[in-house]
């Protein structure tokens, strides 16, 4: 007979599929209250921002407190641009594989403003780590996209050679770490990274994301207890977008109060922010970055945000979360509101964004035309068959020799 | 020296312009970290309890002292952070030398091994590579029981992407790790922990014998190295071909000693890409072939062995294959010898292929 009551204590969301959407448990401190410490505080007295959260843009799209980065209109615009170019491609990417035209896609829908500002605060030699839903990255770091297309279609200029799932990005050039797969991976790798960056006093820094799903994996914890011991130049970024595909992130919360206080276990300095707010994401990470250029250490940024979208196209959040949860999301929308916040500024209007949305839109066709002129995964070009036998190691030794022939290519 | 091999040239240039010592394999591992270390500041080294202290078994002892803490460093519990660590060190252009205490423990750093230091390079189309060396100790003999005495090195032959390594004696111990630390890819080096101290042929009550009187325990101060692929015959004999790695080889030597059978010896040193070459020579030459492994039977690496010599060798062979493995347990403490695959089940092996 089925228990109505559990045993043990298993965490659920509370709210369901044909539920009414609430957010009403989730307290929203007011932007500007967080006080913003110097960049060499000691990592036990972020204890507050750990478990607050730091955000500057407010309910009327103003700029206030202690976090605001002052930005140069000129650099809001660009953040701007690059947040709406995410969204002009990932949406054009998912209308493309619904046509069949890529095997798979990921969208970062709501969570620009975590990719973009975090970039746009970081020197563009500072290695990044990502996860799969940071693109943003790419496009504030300035990526071609018609590249980034054939990755995706794995044609013959896909530059991973077409080993790689779409979305799986990797851009030495662009210093865009190989994107996993395997989650928490890429963590101690940011760390030991960062090591090697203060072992050569070149000034670099490195920043890796994880979802807050993935906070439960060994490597998580490994990480930092590596970025806390050898006090490693590194950005902890943990993006809270409270789904890990079906599952809310309660599960790998635990009862910890937030995800950046886990951070507070191992003496790092430790911020939740709102991952919404462009201006907030871009003053916690120059903060975190500074501080790690410093010396002081590592930042773990809580990113507070909201998956609106499905987690890839394999997935169809209505089997487990109500729908319409997007929309009253408390923290809004990050293109809406540094749209609004430049509007309020008197620095954009509506039909410059709206020409913008259009521009982009138009590039991203036409990006999409010329990337299938160099093939598709259905179609061909591909890369070389003989390529799946190259990079395996520095030389093919006589096993994968021999398999080659075997393979007759 | 044997006077027929790679090894044979190399040591003629020895004699002439290297300082010879005596080293035991903890002695000849310490000495390739500190020759490249010496030579390449891009080489750390690290593990637990492998800084200040030296590690467990000595491998990085003075390494701290000599060359500084951030070069010689302890590093926390956590196998997993520990690959993962030397994977971004590595993606910086260091060369990192990661050890893992005992080869039983590397199974957390798996998943990094696995699944990210063997891909990097495939998955990044060579934009990002993670040449990194780890250290294992690795195998029984020790009382070690099945914590402290696996041979895992199947499961990372499985690996596309890694290069795995098993030296038997100090010099090649020496030779093949400033190889590995040279290789542009990444390398699992599994060092045989019953032969750090002394030769070691398999009889549990026997007096330890030492590396001092033993030719391949003359090695050379000076940086050289050997390269990683080659194996070489240790034994030549005319009845039987035994392929062995690591501990077993001298295993196999002294078994064929104690029968007096003419059984030809090849020490692999290397797993992955192993020596073809020499394999076929020696099997066609003989006809016969056991293979040796101190890991469990099923799906060792003797099985890769037998599959590849049935596959080239077929019509030379004149006898089924023999194996001569652990058994499919875990190690076992009080009754280790049991387990150990001793000159007694060579001398088997041998008589049932030159009997068939």
């Amino acid at each position: 007979m089925a228990h109505t009551e559990p045993r043990f204590h298993v965490p659920a969301p509370h709210v369901r599929p044909g539920d009414t959407p609430d957010f009403s448990h989730i307290a929203i401190p007011p932007a500007g209250e967080a006080k913003r410490p110097a960049t060499d505080v000691a990592g036990m007295e972020t204890r507050d921002l750990a478990l607050g959260l730091v955000r500057v843009l407010d309910h009327n799209h103003q700029a206030v407190g202690e976090w605001d980065p002052k930005l140069d209109p000129d650099v809001l615009r660009e953040g701007l641009r690059h947040m709406v170019l995410t969204r002009v491609y990932d949406d054009r990417m998912l209308k493309l594989q619904r046509q069949g035209k890529m095997s798979f896609y990921m969208k970062s829908t709501g969570e620009e403003a975590v990719a973009v500002a975090g970039a746009m605060a970081m020197q563009k030699s500072d290695m990044v780590f990502p996860s799969y839903r940071q693109q943003g990255i790419l496009f504030a770091r300035g990526r071609d996209i018609v590249d980034m297309m054939c990755h995706c279609i794995s044609n013959s200029r896909d530059n991973l050679k077409g080993r790689q799932l779409p979305v799986h990005y990797t851009w030495a050039e662009g210093n865009f770490f190989s994107i996993s797969g395997n989650l928490a991976t890429q963590l101690p790798q940011a760390v030991g990274y960062a090591m090697a960056c203060e072992y050569r006093g070149d000034g670099e820094i490195a920043a890796t994301w994880i979802g807050d799903g993935s906070t439960a994996e060994g490597d998580f914890h490994g990480a930092l207890v590596l970025a806390s011991t050898y006090r490693a130049p590194v950005i902890v970024n943990v993006v809270n977008n409270q789904w890990a595909i079906s599952t809310f992130q309660g599960i790998a919360a635990g009862d910890a109060p937030t995800f950046a206080y886990k951070g507070m276990g191992y003496g790092l300095a430790s911020l939740r922010i709102d991952g919404n707010d462009f201006l907030a994401v871009y003053a916690a990470t120059k903060w975190a970055a500074e501080r790690a250029r410093a010396g002081h250490g590592a930042t773990v940024i809580e990113h507070f945000t909201y998956r609106a979208d499905a987690h890839s196209t394999s997935d169809d959040p209505s089997g487990y979360r109500p729908k319409g949860e997007n929309e009253i999301w408390p923290l809004g929308d990050p293109v809406e509101r540094l749209k609004q916040h430049l509007i309020g500024l008197g620095e954009w209007d509506e039909e410059r964004h709206a020409a913008l949305e259009k521009e982009l839109n138009e590039m991203v066709i036409a990006s999409y035309k010329e990337a299938e002129s160099h093939g598709t995964l259905h179609d061909g070009p591909l890369s070389p068959v003989e390529s799946i036998f190259e990079d395996v190691y520095a030389e093919p030794d006589w096993r994968l020799r021999r398999q080659r022939q075997d393979l007759g290519v | 020296m044997p006077n027929r091999t790679g090894a044979c040239v190399a040591s003629v240039r020895i004699w002439e312009f290297k300082i010879m010592a005596k080293m035991n394999m903890i002695q000849a591992l310490n000495s390739a970290l500190d020759n490249m270390m010496e030579r390449d500041p891009d080489v750390i080294s690290f593990g637990e309890d492998a800084g200040y202290f030296g590690g467990v078994f000595r491998v990085t002892a003075n390494l701290q002292s000599k060359y500084g803490l951030d070069r010689s460093f302890d590093a926390p519990i956590n196998e997993a952070a520990i690959m993962g660590m030397a994977i971004g060190m590595a993606a910086k252009g260091l060369k990192p030398v990661a050890e893992i205490q005992f080869s039983d423990y590397i199974f957390p750093g798996l998943d990094q091994i696995v699944s990210e230091m063997s891909r990097l390079r495939y998955r990044s189309a060579g934009q990002f590579t993670a040449p990194v060396v780890v250290r294992a100790p690795c195998g029984g003999g020790i009382r070690g029981g099945q914590t402290h005495s696996m041979s895992p090195e199947a499961f990372f032959t499985q690996v596309p992407g890694v290069q795995v390594v098993m030296p038997s004696n100090p010099y090649d111990a020496k030779g093949l790790l400033i190889a590995a630390i040279e290789s542009p890819d990444p390398v699992i080096f599994f060092e045989p922990k019953r032969l750090y101290n002394g030769p070691f042929e398999g009889h549990s009550g026997g007096a330890l014998s030492s590396w001092g009187k033993h030719p391949k325990g003359e090695v050379p101060e000076e940086h050289y190295s050997l390269p990683i692929g080659k194996a070489e015959v240790v034994r030549e004999g005319s009845a039987v071909t035994i392929i062995a790695y690591g501990t077993l080889v001298l295993v196999a030597q002294a078994a064929a000693e104690k029968a007096g059978i003419d059984a030809e010896v090849i020490d692999l040193k290397t797993l992955v890409p192993y020596d073809l070459e020499t394999i076929a020579r020696s099997v066609n030459k003989t006809g016969r072939c056991i293979v040796a492994q101190e890991a469990p039977r099923t799906s060792g690496f003797a099985a890769e062995l037998a599959a590849q010599v049935q596959e080239e060798c077929f019509y030379a062979l004149e006898a089924p294959i023999q194996r001569v493995t652990g058994w499919d347990t875990p190690y076992p403490h009080a009754h280790e010898w049991a387990y150990f695959p001793g000159p007694d089940r060579f001398i088997n092996a041998m008589n049932a292929v030159l009997e068939a």
